[in-house]
């Protein structure tokens, strides 16, 4: 048994099936439950009151937002070393639902920011990155879009998702440093203080378990959103394969 | 390699071969903004090292779609990856040559424009530097960019979506010499990114273009 | 040297077009390939002049030893016959275009802008390329298209003088070259498609 046997396009999509509707039941579970307790059974928040309670979707979004990249880099990684197409089909199913992560970071944040700061937008480091972060991933689903021959399509998102992310480095820590000074880090509520282990604020700590069910649950529907649309990726694409079959028989 | 870049250099040179059409891009846009924005020197003086490297940069991606669309339309690319010459170096002469024909008569003048834009005193000079070290990382990324959508029609709106977020580190350390040294404030950091990032650029993303340019000629 | 293919498969648009095919190209030698539209041919000269990489099989021989003519020619048309050609010679690092104006009748045409030229003679100067490559292998994917008789006749000779130096030619074309040369027809290895219930990897 090894891992690389879930590469089988149809083995992929029978395990997956298989394990689909725990991991939305899960996934609703948990945020439903985080959510509530969240909204309801905790309370507001000293300086900020109950704006803060964005948070609940605000830092899995943002988290995920990432963690999305970081993924379609390891899978575009292991497309180009093994040659697995299921591999190249997840990046390319996780670049939109990272997109709507980095859609919702971005608009949460901004609806959080109004009361806050007095303003839907800042040009403050962390939101520019990720206004960034979103171009990246126009870009990326864009080039997909656009290459007819799937391999090739694989291939060449494969090294655009490669470069970009060391691009995308590269601009976090220069805009870190474009608007240093500007804007101290302490206006931003920062997402560290609330997960962190600092147990000394019990302000934090209320708000940490149920922030960690959002979390849990928002993974969940990023693995269960990530396999469905894989499923529907290799679907599409042996449609593809048969239309093109029966073309070269006629 | 030197029969490529002087082959490259000539077509540009020759009628048709696009030269000169980022420079006068670069006026026009620079025309444009004190129409736009207004005409009060103080505006003018602190926006102008941004517009100037923002116009440059524009220009240098206007250009990239002709990079290396001509050559694949012509079949001259096939021929080239079957010929002796690496396609890594390849590509290297083709930044080279999109260098010395959109990205150096840019630097040269962009402190013209910049008079046009009230650009302060100790600015002219940072603004020089920082677009003399800047251009040749924007050719080789947009390289890199015109390599991935070669053999698409149509693929220079893409190209630009692909390649402006490629764009943005070299933007920001760019422009903040050019705006830090027109204010006389220190800009070592900065240069130094700048430096670093088209370096950097040169030695490794040829590899990246010629890898992705085969996967296109395939 | 000689051009070996073992056992080739190659696909075009991830469908595999021919599968099992083998030969041998010595030095001196030509060989004809034959085959309807759409059978892979331009596939399989891409591909053995290692523009694309095969499914399956080998090609050895190839490396370094291919002057490849497509279905463009890579003429530039700003400049000049003389220029385009002096360009690739230096590119392949040989020198002299003389005698590849001769062979295809160009030195009248040397100082022209190669825009300003008839479909059949930039084909002559794409086909007068492989002259200043230097290398042994001709790979010819559709040489004659657009050229009149007597042109073919001229691209013929060329082909000839080309092998008797001890080079070998791998043609695509539907036309008689009047060439002494083997003949080798695509058909047979046409790819089978594999059985539609093994739905693997391949998504075939």
């Amino acid at each position: 048994m090894s891992i690389w046997e879930y590469a089988n396009p149809k083995k992929f999509i029978t395990s997956t099936e298989r394990v689909l509707p725990a991991l939305w039941a899960a996934s609703a579970v948990c945020i439903g439950v985080g959510l509530i307790w969240g909204f309801f059974f905790t309370g507001d928040e000293a300086r900020q009151g109950s704006t803060v309670k964005i948070i609940y979707l605000h830092v899995p979004a943002a988290m995920l937002a990432i963690n999305a990249w970081v993924m379609m880099l390891a899978t575009s990684l292991v497309w180009l070393v093994r040659r697995h197409h299921v591999s190249a089909l997840a990046a390319r199913a996780a670049a939109p639902v990272g997109m709507v992560m980095t859609l919702i970071a971005l608009v949460t944040g901004a609806i959080w920011g109004q009361p806050m700061w007095g303003t839907w937008w800042v040009w403050d480091p962390r939101l520019t990155s990720f206004l960034i972060l979103f171009l990246f991933y126009l870009g990326y689903i864009a080039l997909w879009e656009a290459i007819e021959d799937p391999d090739t399509a694989a291939d060449l998102t494969s090294f655009l998702c490669l470069v970009g992310s060391v691009f995308a480095l590269l601009s976090r820590y220069a805009v870190n440093f474009w608007n240093q000074g500007l804007h101290q880090g302490a206006s931003i509520f920062r997402a560290e203080a609330v997960i962190g282990t600092d147990t000394e604020e019990k302000v934090s700590n209320i708000f940490f378990y149920p922030l960690l069910l959002c979390i849990v649950g928002f993974v969940l529907l990023f693995v269960a959103l990530v396999f469905y649309r894989t499923g529907t990726e290799i679907r599409a694409r042996r449609i593809k394969a048969l239309i093109a079959r029966e073309r070269v028989e006629a | 390699m030197i029969a490529l870049l002087s082959r490259d250099l000539r077509l540009a040179l020759r009628a048709g071969g696009g030269f000169g059409l980022g420079l006068a891009f670069f006026l026009i846009l620079t025309v444009m903004v004190p129409l736009s924005v207004g005409p009060q020197p103080a505006l003018l003086s602190s926006i102008a090292p941004g517009v100037l490297w923002l116009g440059a940069l524009l220009a240098c991606l206007l250009s990239l779609d002709r990079l290396l669309a001509l050559d694949w339309e012509d079949g001259s690319l096939d021929l080239l990856a079957t010929a002796p010459l690496p396609l890594e170096s390849v590509v290297s002469i083709k930044a080279l040559a999109h260098w010395i024909t959109t990205g150096l008569p840019l630097v040269l003048a962009a402190p013209v424009l910049g008079v046009l834009l009230n650009l302060p005193v100790p600015g002219f000079k940072w603004v020089v530097i920082s677009l003399l070290l800047g251009t040749p990382a924007l050719s080789v990324i947009g390289t890199f960019g015109a390599a991935l959508t070669v053999g698409l029609k149509r693929g220079g709106l893409l190209m630009s979506l692909l390649v402006m977020p490629l764009y943005l580190p070299t933007l920001i350390f760019g422009a903040e010499v050019a705006r830090r040294g027109a204010i006389g404030m220190d800009i070592q950091t900065p240069l130094l990114m700048l430096a670093g990032i088209s370096a950097a650029s040169i030695a490794l993303l040829p590899f990246a273009s010629a890898a992705v340019l085969r996967i296109n000629l395939r | 040297m000689s051009l070996v293919i073992t056992d080739l498969c190659i696909a075009r648009g991830g469908i595999p077009v021919l599968d099992g095919l083998s030969f041998t190209l010595e030095p001196g030698q030509a060989l004809i390939l034959r085959g309807p539209n759409g059978i892979g041919k331009t596939t399989l000269l891409r591909t053995i002049a290692r523009l694309q990489p095969p499914v399956s099989g080998r090609v050895e021989g190839s490396e370094d030893m291919i002057a490849y003519a497509g279905h463009s020619d890579g003429i530039k048309a700003t400049l000049t016959v003389a220029e385009n050609l002096i360009f690739w010679a230096s590119v392949f690092g040989t020198e002299g275009i003389s005698n590849a104006l001769k062979s295809f009748d160009l030195e009248l045409l040397r100082d022209r802008p190669a825009g300003e030229l008839s479909a059949g003679q930039k084909r002559r100067l794409g086909l007068s390329r492989l002259l200043v490559t230097g290398r042994p292998i001709w790979v010819l994917d559709e040489p004659t298209v657009s050229l009149d008789v007597k042109s073919v006749a001229m691209f013929a000779a060329a082909v000839r003088t080309h092998l008797e130096e001890g080079g070998s030619a791998l043609i695509a074309t539907h036309i008689d070259l009047d060439l002494d040369c083997a003949v080798l027809e695509m058909g047979p290895f046409k790819a089978k498609l594999p059985a539609i219930e093994d739905f693997d990897g391949g998504f075939l």
